[in-house]
């Protein structure tokens, strides 16, 4: 009747999940609590839950985003402190069946569950406001995308309450990830939510590409684009070309454990290596999802606070374009030690060092653009230029180890944990911060604390180096990566560096949320009047913050590149402009109705309760085909509204 | 309206009242299409093709098959307006020819690497 | 900035260079719909691509020689394209607002899916009989995703296109009904390009 979910399934003789679930379940009442008590509900669902505005589900994605970095960095904390503790006699306080849930779980949360709604959460708030046009091609759609993310997190989270995660690591290799060798649950949520997930992300990146390449202000031609929406464009089209790649593949995993087929099984002809091969092939092509639009938050932030047009645009959009293309290209560098002959090996680790190539084209013009311009030092230009440093050293770090002879030696070892975390997070998450910073006043109306945030980056830049500096050295000293257990002691005081950096980032993100909760509280005092605090030059800076739902009262007639700063050179016109009618989307429950039973229907898959799979899948249909019978999804907004709305909104001090 | 469709884009399939998209473009499709489905069988199943150049021949026969498709069918074309569709499907192609060749040489060369198997192991 | 003369063209209004401004909803929902197709069919290149790695890995068991029935592929294949035809012709029914004629031709497409759907599935059914089914080998396994998600495909779109039949008798030819009856025909027309695929690389490589 349920499957094999059963009392066993919740870990009440394991203090430290047990505990921490009930933290977690503490605060999630609270929260849940206080927003009954004040009677909020109604807003949430209104504003929120059931919106299909883009800047509403850009924050959701963010919300989310840093709500399981906390979660991801728990993980992070506990692993590093393991290591720092269960050197030579000592064992540690984490069993190996524990530790390695958690190194599982923290790569698959801080990839699938933050960098990637960070960087979807702010593609979409951002593009449709730089693109001078109201919201994204398919609103519902987004909403959708959003929802089918949170799911995944929801059941991620729900594995450290009922059943495990996965022991495999974030990767999920077979045959350890056959049923044979995990017979539990743990894989299957891996699978399950990630296909979910996936789902979410493959309809953002529709979403995205047609956005970009269908709706933009009129006069905006693609080389009038700013680069934010080239770099959107193109990691949009790696993830439409890429995420399949992953359903496919972890469908055939899924289907060796459910149906007892033989893809990649040890017997009846199973190939082991070619999840490998297909994994990466997803794999690396995400790496380059991630890290695209950082690189062009940090081409708007550096051309914004340096006064300064950005140094060759072309060169920069065709940097995109190539590395776009190039991702395809390289994903063995991943298994170089899984056997392959010298050629194979030797054009995929030249095919590597290439795409090193267009992204030092990009260092070269930020590099440029910062030159001979009057630099302002905020947050956002801090995060840019620690990403230009650490980011240096880490695309560095990756050259090296694309020689195939030198990942003979490095692979798998700490070495490779600190190449791909030094470009993580001196990449993605440094990106992320400083558009988070960057854009904060646009979403919200107000800046955030200078001060703090400048704390939270210099914890996050010291941290980083002190935590990951250390693991090069101990991965060229031999030690292999996710061990719960040091056997050589010399590598103690190293170890120990890096766990004093993870605590300097830990302090990092408490900065980041005294920085938060100190904006809140003293927002009237940097309350962002004009809807440009920065001199910006694109266009979402020609909105008030925040914009209204509509974005645009009337489309912006597009010019030239920097179209916000060509109106701001020319001098705003004072004559108000002729309101039209427009029609925007309705509010629609279907993206957190589909999320509620794709939650129901990946639980009831795990566990095995057949008859709730069925019931959960055939709803999210039902529910598809009655969104799809509805009529009446837009409402109009006539010109009389349009123009009442505008000169009250205009008249809250923007200059007339 | 229709006139105003000059300043955009053409999405595939999109049928547009005055263009190629009638039946007539349907139908010779359907005949082409007919054609090279037997050719595939013909070639598969006699010695028509030397052996050897059985694969390439089937290969070539899919691609014209799938050309056929998308030019009668889904009306794609090769104006200006036609850029979008015309890239974003290439772009595709490219992706399925690294994936499948990709994989194909990796895994045959891998293949090739492995350690003799004893010999009662089924491959 | 530049002085245009009378005669030329703004720069953004030349074709193709996207200039005009957001795209009619016809044109964005087409198009997205085509960039999800790309991605099916990337999904579809990661089970050819284990279809075409397994294929040798018959542990012992059948051989594609010994399982595969050419003269039902052939009937499968007609009876896929001709859909594609009748589809097509369907749309243009659509198009020109002549209500009659389309259903007739949507319901000659879900006779003739639903045709190659019963031949399939006899087909899987009796191989799973005769011990050659998913689990008996690698081979089998990917010859049964592989082939078998595209009937799935096939599945959904015959509900998708019962579903839109109900929609034109209820609703009658609207903008929005049409615009999910071109998305369906793109869905349709490229399922029988992945089947030419299919075809190729599983059953006539496989069957020599």
């Amino acid at each position: 009747m349920l499957g094999k979910l059963s009392w066993a399934a919740i870990p009440f003789y394991q203090p430290l999940p047990l505990y921490a679930m009930g933290v977690v379940g503490i605060v999630i009442l609270a929260v849940l609590g206080r927003v009954t008590v004040k009677g909020g509900w109604p807003y949430l669902w209104r504003e929120w839950l059931t919106s299909v505005d883009h800047k509403r589900i850009g924050v959701m994605y963010l919300i989310l985003a840093l709500i399981m970095l906390l979660r991801g960095f728990s993980d992070a904390i506990m692993m590093r402190s393991q290591q720092a503790i269960a050197i030579g006699g000592a064992q540690g306080y984490l069993p190996p069946d524990h530790y390695d849930q958690i190194f599982s779980s923290h790569g698959t949360i801080m990839i699938f569950f933050v960098a990637m709604p960070f960087v979807i959460g702010l593609m979409n708030f951002v593009v449709p406001l730089q693109l001078g046009v109201r919201d994204v091609a398919f609103p519902v759609l987004n909403s959708v995308s959003f929802w089918l993310t949170a799911s995944g997190a929801l059941l991620i989270n729900l594995s450290l309450v009922i059943g495990s995660f996965a022991r495999t690591g974030w990767m999920g290799y077979p045959p350890l990830s056959e049923l044979a060798y995990s017979p539990d649950v743990g894989v299957d949520y891996y699978l399950w939510l990630l296909q979910i997930s996936g789902v979410g992300t493959l309809f953002a990146g529709i979403n995205m590409v047609t956005t970009i390449l269908k709706l933009r202000a009129p006069g905006m031609i693609y080389f009038r684009m700013p680069v934010f929406c080239w770099s959107a464009l193109t990691s949009s089209i790696l993830i439409v070309v890429a995420f399949p790649i992953l359903t496919a593949t972890f469908a055939m995993l899924l289907l060796d454990r459910y149906v007892g087929m033989h893809f990649f099984t040890n017997d009846a002809g199973g190939n082991m290596m070619m999840y490998v091969n297909l994994f990466w092939a997803w794999g690396h092509p995400e790496v380059y999802i991630l890290i695209l639009p950082a690189f062009g938050v940090f081409s708007e932030v550096i051309a914004t606070f340096s006064g300064k047009a950005l140094f060759s645009y072309r060169s920069m959009v065709f940097a995109l374009l190539a590395i776009c293309i190039l991702s395809f290209m390289v994903w063995l560098h991943h298994f170089f030690t899984m056997g392959a002959s010298a050629d194979v090996n030797a054009f995929f680790g030249i095919m590597s060092m290439i795409i090193g190539v267009p992204t030092g084209v990009k260092v070269f013009n930020w590099l440029f653009t910062l030159f001979g311009g009057r630099v302002v030092f905020r947050t956002p230009v801090l995060f840019s230029i620690g990403f230009m440093v650490t980011f240096v050293i880490g695309g560095m770090t990756g050259v090296l180890l694309a020689v195939p002879p030198v990942d003979f030696v490095l692979h798998n070892s700490v070495f490779l944990v600190a190449h791909f975390h030094n470009v993580i997070i001196g990449g993605v998450i440094f990106g992320a911060l400083a558009g988070y910073n960057y854009w904060f006043p646009k979403a919200f109306g107000f800046t955030l604390d200078e001060r703090w945030g400048k704390a939270s980056f210099w914890c996050w830049l010291i941290g980083f180096y002190l935590a990951f500096m250390p693991l090069y050295v101990l991965g060229l000293m031999g030690m292999t990566r996710r061990l719960q257990h040091i056997a050589d002691p010399s590598w103690r005081p190293l170890l120990l560096v890096a766990e004093a950096g993870a605590v300097v980032i830990f302090l990092g993100i408490l900065c980041q949320i005294a920085q938060l909760y100190v904006s809140i509280r003293t927002r009237e005092s940097r309350r962002d009047l004009t809807g440009d605090p920065w001199n910006g030059r694109t266009l979402e800076w020609a909105t008030s913050s925040p914009p209204p739902p509509y974005n645009f009262a009337v489309l912006p007639r597009v010019e030239t590149i920097d179209a916000f700063w060509e109106m701001k050179r020319r001098g705003l016109t004072a004559a108000e402009p002729a309101y039209e009618t427009i029609e925007m989307p309705r509010n629609s429950p279907i993206g957190i109705v589909i999320a509620f039973f794709a939650v129901l229907s990946g639980f009831a898959l795990i566990w095995h309760i057949w008859w709730l799979a069925i019931l959960a899948l055939l709803a999210i249909a039902v529910t598809v085909m009655v969104f799809g019978w509805s009529e009446n999804r837009e409402r109009e907004i006539p010109a009389n509204e349009m123009a009442r709305m505008e000169r009250v909104r205009l008249g809250l001090g923007r200059p007339a | 309206m229709d006139g105003d469709d000059r300043l955009y884009d053409r999405a595939p399939g999109v049928e547009h009242l005055e263009s190629t998209a009638n039946v007539l473009s349907y139908t010779v499709g359907l005949g082409f299409a007919i054609l090279l489905t037997i050719a595939s069988f013909v070639v598969s199943q006699t010695n028509f093709l030397w052996g050897p150049g059985v694969p390439v021949g089937l290969i070539v026969l899919a691609f014209a098959q799938i050309g056929v498709h998308l030019v009668f069918f889904l009306h794609l074309g090769s104006g200006p307006d036609n850029t979008n569709n015309i890239l974003a499907l290439a772009f595709g192609l490219m992706v399925v020819f690294l994936v499948i060749t990709g994989s194909v040489w990796i895994i045959a060369n891998l293949n090739a690497n492995m350690m003799p198997m004893p010999v009662h192991l089924p491959r | 900035m530049t002085i245009a003369t009378v005669d030329a063209v703004p720069t953004e209004l030349v074709p193709g260079r996207g200039g005009g401004g957001p795209a009619p909803t016809r044109t964005v929902v087409a198009y997205g719909f085509w960039i999800f197709i790309l991605s099916d069919i990337t999904m579809f290149s990661g089970l050819f691509a284990a279809y075409a790695v397994l294929s040798s890995r018959t542990a012992g068991g059948p051989t594609g020689n010994e399982v595969f029935n050419l003269r039902h592929v052939f009937i499968e294949t007609a009876c896929l394209l001709v859909s594609s035809y009748t589809c097509g012709l369907g749309a243009l029914s659509a198009e020109r607002r002549q209500r009659d004629r389309f259903l007739v031709f949507a319901a000659c497409t879900f006779v003739l899916g639903a045709a190659f759907l019963f031949i399939e599935i006899s087909e899987f059914a009796g191989m799973v009989r005769a011990d050659a089914g998913p689990g008996r080998s690698a081979f089998l396994s990917a010859f049964f995703a592989l082939v078998g998600m595209h009937g799935a495909h096939v599945t959904s779109g015959l509900v998708w296109l019962a579903y839109m039949v109900a929609q034109v008798v209820v609703k009658g030819l609207r903008p929005h009904v049409l615009r999910r009856l071109l998305c369906f025909s793109l869905f349709w027309h490229a399922l029988d390009i992945i089947w030419i695929g299919v075809i190729t690389l599983v059953y006539l490589m496989g069957a020599r």
